[in-house]
């Protein structure tokens, strides 16, 4: 593995710190005008997903970590791991709920999700930026209500509890931003 | 930044129109107040020997020249050769500075004022910096009385051991300090500076070990310390100023602790300006002189929180 000097260091690198995979979110250069020279760094640990400061001395460097972010289609869970294929080479990858994570209520089988490798592992997995699911549970619709603006909550086929319009029913499917939670709009029927 | 956009300055057009009326206003400052504009070299045979600067070498006629990180030995000279008050307005150049407030070619302006000590030249940059930035708030403090006032510390007493400890407290650090200074450079810069707040904060009386080319005297409490003073706007380090040394050995003293630093650490080592000891040598009148980064000032006057808002070409597109 290689290594990275401060001067080398921009948001996104992904570096070893303190024997954990760091993704660099900030790196400023700062020095007093007749001292040394410093970077005050920011890095977002891939594991716990706490943002750490830390200072080090230009020129200091780190060595890269072994992180890569792959396109792979959700399969299924087996009750304890969550399993991943690459479409490519179908290679299949197992990552436990600690890897999945929030990301567990958005995954649906066949979907297409990021998943962050480390030393070949699954580290974390981020789902698709837009969903669709279909509604499990939620409040009898409210007709000719479409205007109106209000919302309830509705259960999805993953789990999910997303706030939709009144009018929607059991058994529609609906598009949701899977970063704020957010309902979208009704999916369009096939 | 996509490449085709790239040939386009980053900062505004509005923003390089005030870098044109600032260095107008610079210009008119100092001719109201007879303090002449001189040029020296920007290309030089000589280098910095400062610990922490690092110069741009340059090929001449088939050897190495220098890039100059500051106009202060060729001022100087000019001082011993009887010019008086002076300044020069231009480009300095420091090797690998580059980030949001630094570039490695920036505007530079270092003016010297004949008889004047670092106490009479504070008055000096409060006023040009309230002027240029219509702020009326100039507040001043001892370098002791900031690390008390802000970490319950005495920093020229303290020992290693105590900085080491204030650290620990404040900051998430990478490495092993290898000194006090090195210690008192990251309270002041990472704690301290940040915290300082609104309005022009003038800091004078610095730890000895770090006088760089000012006088070394005892303070109030006879603890000695460098004359030296830094202005700050809003914790944007500005301006550093020396009541300056005019001892020809001591200058010769520091200018060869400074090479064996550079060497003792694997930076390089080039020729350092024996001509200046050679001017102190003839006498230089007594004066006080100080060095402000325009880039920096034009931030604050346009509100920017970057450097590249304010350069036409920063080193990426340059």
């Amino acid at each position: 593995m290689g290594t990275y000097s401060t001067n080398e260091f921009k948001g996104g690198l992904k570096v070893m710190l303190d024997g954990d995979p760091c993704s660099i979110v900030d790196n400023e250069f700062v020095k007093p005008g007749k001292g040394q020279a410093f970077n005050r760094v920011k890095l977002r640990n891939l594991k716990t997903g706490r943002v750490w400061e830390r200072t080090f001395r230009s020129g200091e460097s780190l060595e890269s970590a072994d992180v890569m972010d792959r396109d792979m289609e959700y399969l299924y869970n087996d009750g304890e791991f969550f399993h991943f294929m690459e479409p490519e080479t179908f290679e299949q990858h197992q990552a436990d709920a600690k890897a999945v994570g929030d990301a567990a209520k958005w995954l649906k089988e066949q979907d297409i999700c990021v998943v962050t490798l480390y030393n070949g592992a699954p580290l974390a997995v981020t789902p698709p930026n837009h969903v669709i699911l279909e509604i499990t549970d939620t409040d009898p619709g409210v007709r000719g209500d479409t205007a109106q603006g209000g919302t309830k909550p509705a259960t999805l086929a993953t789990g999910a509890v997303v706030k939709v319009p009144l009018f929607l029913e059991i058994g529609e499917t609906i598009k949701v931003d899977t970063r704020t939670g957010e309902y979208l709009g009704r999916a369009k029927e096939d | 930044m996509p490449e085709t956009s790239s040939w386009q300055p980053t900062a505004s057009l509005e923003n390089l129109r005030r870098r044109a009326t600032l260095l107008a206003d610079i210009r008119r400052f100092f001719a109201e107040r007879q303090v002449l504009e001189m040029e020296v070299p920007i290309l030089s045979r000589r280098a910095t020997s400062d610990p922490h600067i690092d110069s741009i070498i340059a090929d001449c006629s088939g050897a190495p020249a220098f890039l100059a990180t500051s106009p202060e030995f060729g001022l100087k000279r000019l001082l011993a050769a009887g010019i008086g008050d002076c300044y020069y307005l231009g480009k300095a150049f420091r090797n690998g500075e580059a980030g949001g407030r630094h570039n490695p070619e920036f505007t530079m302006l270092e003016w010297y004022r004949v008889g004047w000590d670092d106490h009479r030249l504070m008055i000096e940059v409060g006023e040009f910096l309230s002027w240029v930035l219509k702020i009326s708030h100039v507040r001043s403090y001892s370098y002791r009385a900031l690390f008390l006032q802000h970490l319950d510390v005495d920093p020229h007493r303290a020992s290693f051991e105590e900085l080491k400890a204030v650290l620990a407290r404040v900051l998430e650090i990478s490495f092993e300090p290898a000194g006090r200074d090195e210690c008192l450079d990251l309270l002041m810069s990472h704690h301290i500076e940040p915290a300082m707040g609104e309005g022009i904060t003038l800091v004078y009386d610095f730890p000895a070990s770090q006088a760089a080319l000012a006088r070394v005297e005892d303070d109030e409490l006879g603890v000695p310390v460098a004359r030296r003073f830094e202005a700050y706007v809003g914790g944007l380090e500005l301006a550093n100023g020396y009541w300056e040394l005019t001892d020809a050995p001591e200058q010769l003293r520091r200018f060869e602790a400074d090479q064996r630093y550079r060497e003792d650490n694997d930076k390089s080592v080039n020729p350092f300006e024996e001509r200046l000891v050679q001017a102190l040598e003839a006498g230089m009148p007594n004066c006080a002189g100080v060095a402000l980064g325009v880039d920096r000032l034009l931030m604050l006057a346009c509100g920017a929180a970057r450097i590249d808002e304010v350069i036409a070409f920063p080193i990426a597109r340059a």
